[in-house]
């Protein structure tokens, strides 16, 4: 057997506390003398604030104080800390509002209900200003200014450009224009936005929240409260949810911390579902222009694209979602001529930022429907027109990224081998197929952070156990899990001797967080490299004893230490830490480990791809979509727990098929119109499809044990291969997400029509 | 408001509490009595995740009042483990890693539990339909849905 302990299913190592109830979120914590907040926030899209009066509010019985921006230090923060006109947020508004829901003054009362009532006695002053609610609107001369100096509230800008464009349309027999518009998407964690925080007489801050990425929310509340970092503690063991939307510093975190700084008590924070779906993040909803160009064949040679973004109030990391649309629009193709102008445009609405895919489900859906477009007109079989573009391995993409690993080939054979298996189909039943890829981690530092991008500390005990230290986040990811799995087989020992700390960050070292699927790549070499330096400590140790002719010809598996040449000669791994320990005065072995991309391209270390199909069926009366299955071939490198992949993969086709088509966030004058969990629909166990996932193996060099992303790519594909599904049932094309029942039976009836008149 | 008297069972240990007759439910569970493991997501009986027991039916504790369930057996999360034995559907959420974040996962063991008891033998549909009530955003539910079929199957009996 190759390894002991990953590619094994093995149980979470979370499970047991959470199918107890024992597993304690920031939801449920309760300290000593704790005051509980709320938070009032804006009715207008845009408005000065000319007076706030709170006197009403603070002289309410239980109320213990009230907040407004100007008990702040006015620090405009940003997840973007390298570019200062990209920190453009105040979490609490001094001057004016952007957007409904933006958070104006906080309340720390002895309960909620009183909390509650004090809002309604805060008096605020606004003067309504014009407002602009869509990108392209926002974008144009004299629209509105969102904010001071921003030229036609055009937030960031984008290009991306290889290879010779012009020359490529040039040499295409066939070019296809068209506009797609993608939509917003919310988060819908099931624990919603919350946090603890405690300031005491010692100066010191600690908080509790429900986030992915400690080591951020740490500098972010150090820097818009003016403490040293390291008198700001952030705890958060376990997360209920996160998909995107907690690793930015948000209402619940600062205004905790600003109340308890005040009063020297603790202060709790809940934002409810309502806030959660009005007042946070969400998915970038964008306006796509797309050019391609091919030849008769359908080999691939020019493309062009011109992206709007709806920014929403504020920058967030909707920045990094501009950035990341644009690149993974080629994938996972072989384009020798690409064109990427991306505008990311203010508007008067909730801020648009990261959410699982980070932009690429976005362009996913946009290439690959356009991809089954190009490849009907010239007659050319949609597995085929995707074999013969598709990325191999070490290709690289010119000026952007080296792609090493690849199994995009064998992902196409193996989803055409299920087409096939299907056979001819019922009336009403379409396979549609996507290709995607997705990064591991970026190599982007816009955060601008001095240290390792993840970093780990292993210390054996004298038992032979071991504590491993990570700062990597799980928010239901598994993480924690991966992590331990691979620091056991690097190591030699079992999951159950590894004892993990994590989610503190005055215990463990940084790590930028669970975000742009990082952790098993980043966080997994930091890990690996942390157990193979404790572990050639021990080696040195057994060296003497087994004597071999270098150190390196030993290791150690499953608790045995041996000669590589010669397993059965060895030592018991616990005889030789103590062995260890006693020789070293006494010292329990340390191992460190860290990993920062270095000249790994613009983008990330490593790409995961992947085939779906989706088997759906239209009701040609209704055009109620039934997703009937759905098939992954998946190329995640090495797989580590092959019982989190499958969890990760059908959780993400419930998510993207939501997105494909029953999620959307209607809005009237900047007003979210559905934000409960009734109106806006994410799936039900009763909607879910059969899912089918295909490991295909293989080795990436870049990754621990040759690992690689497996968390968020896999939204990538569904809502294109969902709209290429509808199209293949009953020959409607939509182009704007979501896939409702409302567009497929409109576009039915406009096609009855258009046949109508033909004839 | 004035208080009244309450009298419930959870888990098998009587209480007898004073409450205010707007308090729900699910307050009495997570904040009188300290039992977090029971979940609140949206606190308008959309997403399950504060599902118990109540006489042995499911019940959404957000959107009962603690008083309409006076004198009343309530079974919780933390009553599904006896001593070191988990229960059938716990072992077997394990085994299918049937939960990623958790946070929804109280509510669904209970929703699982509740199903089991009425139909011991549910189909694959009946069980999507048994748990149509609570919202989970991790797990796709197809882990879910094969743990309970798993349970229902017989695979967790006693004595194997």
């Amino acid at each position: 057997m190759k390894y002991v302990v990953i590619d094994t299913p093995l149980h979470n190592i979370d499970g047991p506390a959470k199918v107890t109830g024992a597993a304690q979120y920031t939801f449920d914590i309760t300290l000593p003398n704790m005051l509980y907040g709320k938070i009032l926030r804006s009715p207008h899209p845009h408005a000065k604030i000319l007076n706030i009066e709170t006197s009403k509010a603070e002289r309410l019985i239980g109320v213990k104080a009230v907040v407004t921006g100007k008990d702040t230090l006015g620090v405009k923060q940003g997840i973007w800390r390298r570019y200062k006109e990209l920190c453009d947020e105040e979490i609490l508004a001094r001057e004016k509002v952007r957007y409904i829901g933006e958070p104006v003054a906080a309340v720390a009362a002895v309960d909620e209900d009183v909390a509650e009532e004090a809002l309604s006695l805060i008096e605020v002053e606004y003067e309504p200003l014009p407002a602009v609610f869509d990108p392209m609107e926002a974008i144009k001369e004299g629209a509105p200014q969102i904010h001071e100096g921003v030229e036609r509230n055009i937030n960031v800008t984008r290009h991306i450009e290889w290879g010779d464009v012009d020359e490529g349309f040039k040499q295409a027999d066939y070019i296809r224009e068209d506009w797609f518009k993608v939509s917003g998407q919310a988060h819908v964690c099931m624990e919603t936005h919350c946090a603890v925080a405690s300031f005491g007489h010692d100066g010191k801050l600690t908080v509790w929240t429900s986030t992915q990425s400690p080591y951020y929310i740490q500098v972010l509340l150090a820097w818009t409260l003016g403490l040293k970092e390291s008198d700001v503690r952030v705890i958060s063991r376990y997360v209920g949810g996160g998909f995107g939307s907690k690793f930015e510093l948000d209402s619940a975190q600062f205004c905790a911390a600003l109340l308890s700084m005040k009063l020297r008590r603790p202060v709790k924070i809940v934002l409810t579902r309502e806030e959660e779906f009005t007042a946070t993040k969400r998915r970038t909803p964008m306006y796509y222009y797309v050019k391609t160009g091919v030849k008769k064949d359908g080999t691939f040679v020019a493309k062009e694209c011109r992206v709007f973004t709806d920014g929403g109030a504020y920058t967030s990391m909707g920045a990094t979602a501009l950035y990341l649309t644009g690149f993974f629009q080629s994938f996972p193709y072989k384009w020798p001529s690409y064109r990427y102008d991306g505008y990311r445009v203010y508007t008067n609405t909730m801020p648009s930022s990261a959410m699982r895919g980070f932009g690429a489900p976005q362009a996913t859906f946009v290439s690959e429907v356009q991809i089954d477009m190009i490849a009907e007109d010239l007659g050319i079989d949609p597995i085929e027109i995707r074999r013969k573009n598709g990325m191999t391995p070490n290709y690289e993409v010119p000026g952007q990224a080296t792609i090493r690993s690849c199994g995009l080939h064998q992902c196409l054979d193996k989803i055409e081998e299920w087409i096939k298996s299907r056979g001819k189909l019922p009336p009403n039943r379409g396979i549609g197929i996507a290709a995607y890829g997705f990064m591991s981690g970026g190599i982007f530092n816009w955060f601008d952070t001095p240290y390792a991008f993840s970093a780990a500390m292993v210390k054996i005990n004298i038992d032979g156990k071991v504590d491993l230290y990570v700062g990597a986040q799980d928010m239901g990811q598994g993480a924690n899990t991966t992590l331990s799995m691979i620091c056991a087989e690097e190591l030699g020992v079992r999951l159950e001797d590894i004892r993990l700390h994590t989610a503190d960050t005055a215990v463990a070292p940084v790590d930028l967080g669970a975000w742009g699927s990082r952790e098993t790549l980043m966080a997994g070499n930091a890990v690996k490299m942390a157990a193979a330096e404790a572990k050639r400590q021990l080696l040195e140790f057994a060296a003497a004893k087994l004597g071999p002719n270098i150190v390196y010809d030993l290791d150690i598996k499953d608790r045995w230490v041996h000669l590589v040449a010669r397993p059965e000669r060895g030592l018991s791994y616990y005889e030789v830490v103590r062995d260890a320990i006693r020789g070293r005065d006494g010292q329990p072995i340390i191992g460190r480990g860290h990993y920062t991309p270095h000249r790994k391209g613009m983008i990330s270390p490593a790409y995961s791809f992947g085939v779906q199909a989706v088997e759906a069926e239209v009701d040609p009366e209704t055009g109620k979509i039934t997703l009937l299955n759905v098939v992954t071939a998946h190329d995640c490198g090495q797989v580590i727990n092959p019982l989190g992949v499958r969890g990760q993969l059908e959780g993400a086709i419930a998510m993207a098929a939501g997105y494909g088509f029953t999620e959307d966030l209607p809005m009237d004058n900047g007003k979210i119109l559905n934000p409960n969990l009734v109106d806006y629909k994410i799936l039900r166990a009763t909607d879910m499809p059969e899912t089918e996932v295909i490991e295909i193996p293989t080795y990436e060099p870049e990754g621990p044990f040759g690992a690689k992303e497996a968390g968020e790519g896999l939204t990538n594909p569904t809502a294109a291969a969902l709209a290429n599904a509808v199209y293949n049932a009953v020959g409607v094309r939509i182009k704007e997400l979501p896939v409702t029942a409302e567009k497929v039976l409109r576009a039915l009836k406009e096609k009855k029509e258009g046949k109508k008149k033909e004839g | 408001m004035e208080k009244l008297p309450l009298r419930i069972t959870v888990n098998g240990q009587p209480y007898e509490l004073c409450v205010k007759p707007k308090t729900l439910l699910v307050e009495v569970i997570r904040d009188h009595l300290g039992l977090t493991g029971t979940k609140r997501g949206c606190n308008s009986g959309a997403c399950g995740a504060c599902t118990v027991l109540v006489n042995g039916v499911s019940v959404k504790s957000c959107s009962v009042l603690a008083l309409q369930v006076d004198g009343a057996e309530i079974l919780t999360v933390e009553g599904l483990a006896q001593g070191e034995k988990l229960h059938p559907l716990q072992k077997a959420f394990l085994d299918e890693g049937a939960y990623q974040c958790g946070f929804c996962t109280p509510g669904m063991l209970m929703s699982a539990k509740a199903l089991l008891d009425e139909n011991p033998k549910p189909t694959r549909e009946e069980i999507r339909e048994g748990i149509h009530g609570n919202l989970c955003r991790c797990t796709g539910y197809n882990s879910i849905v094969r743990a309970i079929a798993a349970v229902a199957e017989g695979k967790y009996e006693e004595g194997e």
